[in-house]
């Protein structure tokens, strides 16, 4: 089996833009919106100049938050990685996106509903103010794959693509088939990650339902379960390049890090189930963390879960909660984890570090980054 | 025989497949149908279609689910069709021995429920996802967080079929289907899993996605007979029909296959993929990546393009892809194009998107097995720009060792699969 390299990162997130200043966010306290979406604090994007990585305005005018943010830190990463102007490499470099999808046109909702309630033919309502009120492109900005078309178009990025979709264990999985398919010699390169847009009200309306957020001013992960528990989401983006060791070598990439393992499963939920799943998986995985980058939701129960579990898995490692740095960015949590320790071992700061990854609703992924 | 492809992969088997189409459940029933020429395509009256642009479509009304949305009847639809295929394969039914790949429609929630939570948030004014949001904190509609996320379908299958590891959901748009055996062949290739479950699904026409779909124009108008609105590679075709369906292909290590007794029922020989970075509904104009696309499947199976005996369409009936198609599949296979056989399962199901990869890779293993080529209907005005062998309107029955089925779709997503009653040189 060949090594596998991370040789770019491109983060976006309420810490700003680029790896270190993610770095430095890894001691602080994350920029939060107590007022836009009251009672929900959100981790809002930091401001980007769109032009820089999206330079036409007809593709930006193509795209919903999310695509844009995922579009922008996609061309971060293939920056990072040296890639950018290789049109013959990114035309072979495979594409795998974690992705959700959505946003919608909440004006034309809220119009919707309330006309529905007086509408003689609710039926023929709907289909006459869908017909006549759809934005025909909001389609493209909403479906789940589309992220992956626009940074094929933007970036030209276009050896294949593919989108995973299922929540925080999609952003894992993909990063797990990516390294296999590199580790087994099926493919040289790829171009992994996953974006998310947090101050969208329809999403924040699907985790409310279910009953995850947290309503009170921010608090590290580690502290909510006291209060209730429940998670702050973040809008940020995360993209990496992976490539073998030696396919690295021969373009003279240097590499940030190795990704030495990626272990992914699902428990069924029970007392007890995520910490012994951590155990696990961390044991397939191998290898002494120094240090911890864990992507826990800050909900009650399998936050308090992981927490036993690190201190047995990784007694004495420095332990970050990638929730305290962006938020918690479902389907880019586990890359944006990632990123934050291959930061953490390029900078000489870890050696071999643990990435978790415990789905809020189902899914439990462990990845292990070590030195390059 | 060998067990190792060409390259000293593992070779793929199927041993098990299922489908669920608006031309029946079972693949008995399909295949039927579809060899007959009949059409599943009808007017929809599971919603009102008043003010609708078209209103017809290959919609599944002969099985229900409580409640009715689309997540609800996809789970179904590929329940259905998992339970043919693994019955079929032999292998334990709810203990799975293999990895999950599944394509699943992005899913939202649907208008009813957005009213419910409208009518529940007490608003007697104007609505706003705030009224929206103080229904949901009431903790009433808590299942419904379930019901909505991504990966909530894979994940019911994966509890009833016994899969191993995370379940995979995925979309490539309307090639997701084919993408899902993609990802199946690769695991069993590096030696990963000796099994795969590979299921496309899609039950997801109800308004507004039909709404979405017509916004951009893409669907056939020919609403006064519904049966004949699917007109693939036909001059008058106008745009695709939506349809429903599930799919459900067992793969195996045909080596694991064999040593258990298996009945092998064909094999995945080949997969091919190529991005465009041309536009988002459209491609590119000199059809490169779907020549790619094609030309890298045909070099995955160990096959030259005079070695292909048929080709399943992807045919959807849009003025744009099938001439698209059309050009790809002539620069890839030249003169011979005027006399190779392709034809569109489409204009029968119409385009079960998701879905569509797994149902065709099924009615193409199926075309192998018995010697007979599904027609294209509904071809009364040949297009003089795209001469093909469509297979017109009547099933024909041909010697087909070799089968290559096309499926491309929005963000650039062109994915090719080749299939093969026998490996090469076997």
């Amino acid at each position: 089996m060949r090594d596998v390299v991370i040789t770019g990162i491109g983060i976006v997130s309420c810490a700003g833009e680029g790896l270190d200043v993610h770095l430095e966010a890894l001691s602080g306290t994350p920029k939060t919106d107590t007022e836009a979406f009251a009672p929900y604090p959100v981790h809002p994007v930091t401001a980007l100049e769109w032009d820089r990585q999206i330079p036409k305005k007809s593709d930006q005018r193509q795209m919903e938050a999310w695509q844009k943010l995922g579009c922008y830190a996609a061309g971060l990463a293939l920056d990072s990685a040296g890639a950018k102007e290789d049109v013959a490499l990114k035309n072979r470099m495979q594409l795998i996106v974690a992705a959700g999808g959505g946003e919608r046109d909440y004006a034309v909702d809220g119009q919707i509903l309330s006309g529905l309630r007086a509408a003689e033919n609710p039926g023929v309502f709907l289909n006459e103010r869908l017909m006549g009120d759809l934005r025909p492109t909001l389609f493209l900005a909403q479906l789940s794959n589309l992220l992956a078309g626009n940074v094929s178009i933007v970036h030209g990025v276009t050896g294949g693509s593919r989108t995973f979709m299922g929540e925080e264990s999609s952003g894992v999985d993909a990063i797990r088939i990516a390294r296999e398919r590199i580790a087994a010699g099926q493919d040289d390169i790829f171009l992994v990650g996953g974006a998310y847009n947090a101050e969208r009200p329809d999403v924040l309306l699907i985790y409310e339902m279910g009953g995850f957020l947290w309503k009170k001013p921010y608090q590290p992960v580690w502290t909510r379960s006291s209060e209730g528990g429940g998670m702050i989401l973040g809008s940020a983006a995360c993209f990496l390049v992976l490539e073998s060791r030696e396919h690295a070598e021969k373009r003279g990439a240097k590499p940030l890090a190795t990704l030495a393992g990626v272990a992914s499963d699902r428990s069924r939920r029970t007392t007890g189930s995520v910490e012994k799943a951590l155990h696990g998986l961390s044991q397939q995985l191998g290898g002494k963390p120094d240090t911890v980058i864990s992507g826990a939701t800050g909900v009650k129960g399998i936050t308090d879960e992981e927490q036993a579990a690190l201190k047995d898995i990784a007694p004495g490692a420095a332990v970050h909660a990638t929730g305290d740095v962006i938020g918690h960015t479902i389907e880019a949590q586990a890359p944006a984890g990632v990123a934050l320790a291959a930061g953490l071992i390029a900078a000489g700061k870890a050696s071999d570090a643990l990435v978790t990854s415990v789905g809020h609703w189902r899914g439990e992924g462990a990845l292990r980054v070590t030195r390059a | 025989m060998a067990l190792r492809d060409k390259q000293g992969r593992p070779l793929v088997a199927v041993t098990g497949m299922g489908v669920v189409t608006s031309l029946g459940r079972g693949k008995d029933d399909t295949w039927a149908a579809l060899t007959a020429g009949k059409s599943g395509i009808h007017r929809i009256n599971r919603f009102p279609t008043e003010g609708l642009r078209t209103t017809i479509a290959g919609t599944i009304d002969f099985i229900d689910v409580e409640p009715f949305c689309a997540p609800m009847l996809s789970e179904r639809l590929a329940m259905l069709a998992a339970e043919e295929a693994v019955g079929q394969s032999g292998l334990a039914s709810g203990d799975f021995p293999g990895a999950l790949f599944m394509a699943v429609p992005p899913v939202e929630m649907e208008w009813p429920q957005r009213q419910a939570l409208a009518e529940a948030s007490g608003q007697t004014g104007e609505v706003t996802y705030k009224d929206l949001l103080k229904a949901a904190a009431t903790g009433r509609f808590k299942p419904w967080h379930d019901l909505f996320i991504f990966g909530t379908v894979a994940d019911r299958v994966a509890d009833r079929f016994g899969t191993r590891g995370s379940p995979i959901s995925l979309s490539t748009a309307c090639s997701s289907g084919a993408t899902a055996i993609q990802l199946g062949v690769e695991a069993i290739r590096r030696g990963e899993t000796d099994a795969a479950l590979c299921i496309g699904t899609d039950g997801s026409v109800n308004p507004e996605s039909l709404i979405r779909f017509s916004l951009l124009s893409a669907l056939s108008t020919q609403n006064d007979n519904p049966e004949g609105a699917s007109k693939p590679f036909s001059k008058n075709r106008d745009g695709f029909v939506m349809g429903e369906g599930g799919a459900a292909l067992v793969l195996e290590n045909a080596e694991s296959a064999k040593a258990r007794g298996a009945t092998i029922l064909g094999y995945v020989l080949g997969c091919g993929e190529k991005g465009d970075s041309f536009h988002r509904t459209r491609s590119s104009p000199d059809g490169s990546p779907a020549i790619a696309a094609v030309t890298e499947a045909l070099s995955d199976a160990g096959l030259t393009p005079d070695e292909i005996d048929y080709i399943n369409a992807h045919g959807t009936s849009t003025p744009e892809n099938d001439k698209m198609e059309a050009m790809s599949c002539t620069a890839v296979f030249g003169e011979r194009m005027a006399n190779l056989p392709i034809s569109s399962n489409k204009s029968m199901i119409g385009h079960t998107l998701t879905a569509a990869g797994a149902v065709e890779a099924v009615m193409s293993l199926l075309t192998i097995a018995s010697g007979r080529i599904p027609p294209t209907i509904n071809y009364q005005v040949p297009d003089p720009a795209i001469p093909l062998d469509v297979v017109p309107n009547v099933a024909r029955d041909a010697n087909v060792k070799y089968v290559l089925s096309n499926s491309f779709g929005f963000g650039g997503q062109n994915t090719c699969l080749v299939f093969g009653a026998e490996p090469k040189g076997a």
